[in-house]
């Protein structure tokens, strides 16, 4: 039995509503525990665009499959990955989703149906094909979902994998998340030719383009996209704007960009959007501050647990590096 | 027990393996009705579908891919590079994702593939199409490298390749496609990480692996002739390799030459001697030699390539000379 995308009702906006805070305090909380010197490393945040994530997990089974990129935490959260597992990993604890081993880049949790976050444009997307030509083959009912930034569009491996999921029909969902920025360089001052949602749709994939930073509008698109590819439809291209309110990396100030356009930005806030949505639609601001307080608690509480936990033991480096030819521990 | 050629005894390897484990698929370009470049897959595809042996286009990148996804969700993918030097189009999938995800990830999951890269210099192929790449993949931990020089070994080394738990760079080289020897076929895998002891002698250790191996085996024939009694080591898997059988032969010959076809700068014989020095410092009787090649890129022209080759004659010099005339070459 194929089941079928979910009603978005005030119910629904009221649940993403509250992913998308913890998304938010989780990136704070991310940012400052950097500059306090707790987390290493990148740490690339996901602020500004959590309603994507959030909007398209909201019809994914916990069966079903993502794949991320370096901007990782959001889809993560939003797939239902424990935000406290993930806060230890950020801060190298054994007790992260990775044992501490792999950093904001390597976050997965399989139980989760979360393949990885991915260090390497496009690869997370590369391998969600992989996981749904095994899906096909196992004739499996999940599908995929593959985010991935609009600075991938100029990746030549994207381009094997957008042939490869049409060319063998395969149930994956592409999500561009489109923020407009290469990491530090406009995507369309460095992208030749027509906008490049027509390199998707030149390989047959029905490509859809609407505003990320409204979780009713992604999720009203999502759901029947996603019904669609349950029932055989081969690969969708969603292409979704948004805008990056920090740097690409916490570390990067940005300052390469308008101020006025980040402020801008900052205005069309999708948790802003999605509040006054749920005002309209019969709830009152108390109940609206009570979602952004459990949320915020529920991160600190992260935070907290986070910054006392145990790190990895030091024989853990020598694990899982291979079964036979792996160093000893000495 | 049968005669049959290398090519033939990976394809059986294949079939069985398929046979026996519906996870087990392969892909790659022209590995359908083609059969292959060499018809290491010839008539699987009749046998198991177009869904189990799959053609692809020409995207190395999105086969690798395709073997790390669909391995990360329980399947054994035998990924087919056609060419190892096609396999560098894929480097970034084999090196940052398929040998690190399993450690990267907290060892959630594992991704059991195979990346089958036919190696080594035939009929000019020029640059391109001749490479023996094995120090890269010998130098990028999570990945076990296997290089098989005889039918019988192709046949248990391809089987043990496809039940590793972890992603196995299986080398075949194509100037041994042809070649015959008996393979039992009811033979199961052969334990990866043991080297073969081809020959066994007392004057000195010749350690190699895949065609190079064949040719220290010619050189022992024609240095017995000298009156030298050499031990011939195929090494057969190059990560991990086999410790224990390297050392105990030159503990008994105290002489050690290894031969390897890829350049000899930068090859992975030199680790090998290094590790061999650390541990025989002060007792060996000759000084640990290499042979490789020279660090050129592999011409096409016949009398260019073969000043790229190390042969059976200059395997037997080598050793004599380390065996007769002091410490060096």
């Amino acid at each position: 039995m194929i089941s079928k995308s979910k009603l978005i009702d005030a119910t629904a906006v009221r649940a993403m509503l509250l992913c998308m805070h913890r998304i938010r305090q989780f990136e704070e909380a991310a940012g400052l525990a950097l500059k306090d010197g707790h987390v290493r490393g990148s740490v690339h945040q996901y602020s500004g665009e959590e309603a994507i994530a959030t909007g398209i997990c909201h019809h994914l089974l916990e069966q079903d499959f993502v794949s991320s990129y370096h901007r990782g935490h959001g889809h993560a959260i939003a797939k239902g990955v424990s935000p406290a597992r993930m806060m230890c990993e950020l801060f190298g604890r054994a007790g992260g989703t990775s044992g501490g081993k792999g950093g904001s880049m390597h976050i997965a949790d399989f139980s989760k149906g979360m393949l990885g976050a991915n260090g390497v444009v496009p690869d997370g997307v590369t391998i969600a094909v992989g996981a749904a030509h095994a899906i096909k083959m196992q004739k499996r009912p999940e599908i995929v979902v593959a985010f991935f930034g609009d600075g991938a569009m100029n990746r030549g491996p994207l381009f094997e994998a957008f042939n490869w999921a049409k060319l063998f029909n395969l149930p994956v969902l592409f999500v561009c998340e489109d923020n407009g920025y290469s990491v530090t360089l406009k995507t369309k001052d460095f992208t030749a030719g027509p906008p490049f949602i027509e390199r998707a749709k030149s390989f047959g994939i029905p490509t859809y383009s609407i505003n990320g930073n409204d979780v009713v509008t992604v999720a009203n698109m999502a759901g029947p996209l996603i019904d669609a590819i349950r029932q055989g439809s081969g690969p969708q291209f969603l292409h979704a704007t948004t805008y990056r309110w920090y740097g690409h990396l916490a570390h990067d100030k940005g300052l390469y960009r308008d101020p006025a356009e980040v402020l801008a930005a900052k205005e069309d806030d999708c948790i802003r959007h999605a509040e006054a949505w749920l005002l309209q639609h019969g709830a009152n601001a108390q109940e609206l501050t009570s979602l952004a307080k459990q949320a915020d608690e529920e991160i600190q509480y992260a935070v907290k647990d986070a910054l006392v936990a145990p790190f990895p033991d030091a024989s853990t480096a020598w694990q899982d590096v291979q079964d036979i030819g792996s160093p000893s521990w000495a | 027990m049968g005669v049959m050629t290398y090519s033939q005894a990976g394809c059986l390897a294949l079939r069985q393996e398929m046979e026996a484990n519906d996870k087990v698929w392969a892909l790659g370009e022209d590995v359908g009705p083609e059969g292959g470049v060499a018809g290491q897959y010839l008539g699987l595809q009749k046998i198991f579908g177009k869904e189990r042996i799959v053609d692809t286009p020409i995207s190395e990148s999105m086969i690798m891919s395709a073997a790390i996804g669909s391995a990360l969700l329980g399947m054994r993918p035998v990924a087919e590079m056609r060419y190892a030097d096609f396999a560098l189009c894929a480097a970034d999938e084999i090196i940052n994702q398929a040998a690190k995800v399993r450690y990267m990830l907290g060892g959630q999951v594992r991704v059991p593939m195979v990346i089958r890269q036919p190696i080594g210099m035939r009929w000019g192929m020029a640059a391109q199409h001749s490479q023996s790449n094995e120090n890269l993949w010998v130098g990028t931990a999570g990945l076990v490298v296997v290089a098989s020089a005889t039918p019988a070994d192709n046949h248990g080394l391809l089987k043990a390749a496809i039940r590793c738990d972890d992603p196995v760079v299986f080398m075949e080289h194509k100037e041994l496609w042809l070649t015959t020897g008996d393979v039992d076929e009811s033979a199961g895998p052969i334990e990866l990480g043991k080297a073969a002891i081809r020959k066994t002698g007392k004057d000195i250790t010749l350690l190699s692996w895949s065609k190079s191996a064949n040719d220290c085996l010619s050189a022992a024939a024609l240095l017995t002739k000298k009156g030298i009694d050499a031990e011939v080591i195929d090494l057969r898997t190059l990560w991990p390799w086999d410790r224990e059988t390297v050392f105990a032969s030159i503990e008994k010959t105290k002489r050690i030459l290894v031969v390897h076809e890829s350049s000899k700068v930068g090859g992975f014989g030199g680790e090998l001697l290094a590790e061999i020095s650390e541990n025989f410092f002060g007792k060996l009787k000759s000084a640990p030699t290499r042979l490789g090649s020279p660090r050129i890129p592999v011409p096409y022209a016949k009398n260019l390539e073969d000043l790229c080759r190390v042969d059976a004659t200059m395997i037997c010099l080598a050793a004599q000379k380390l065996v007769r005339s002091g410490q060096k070459l």
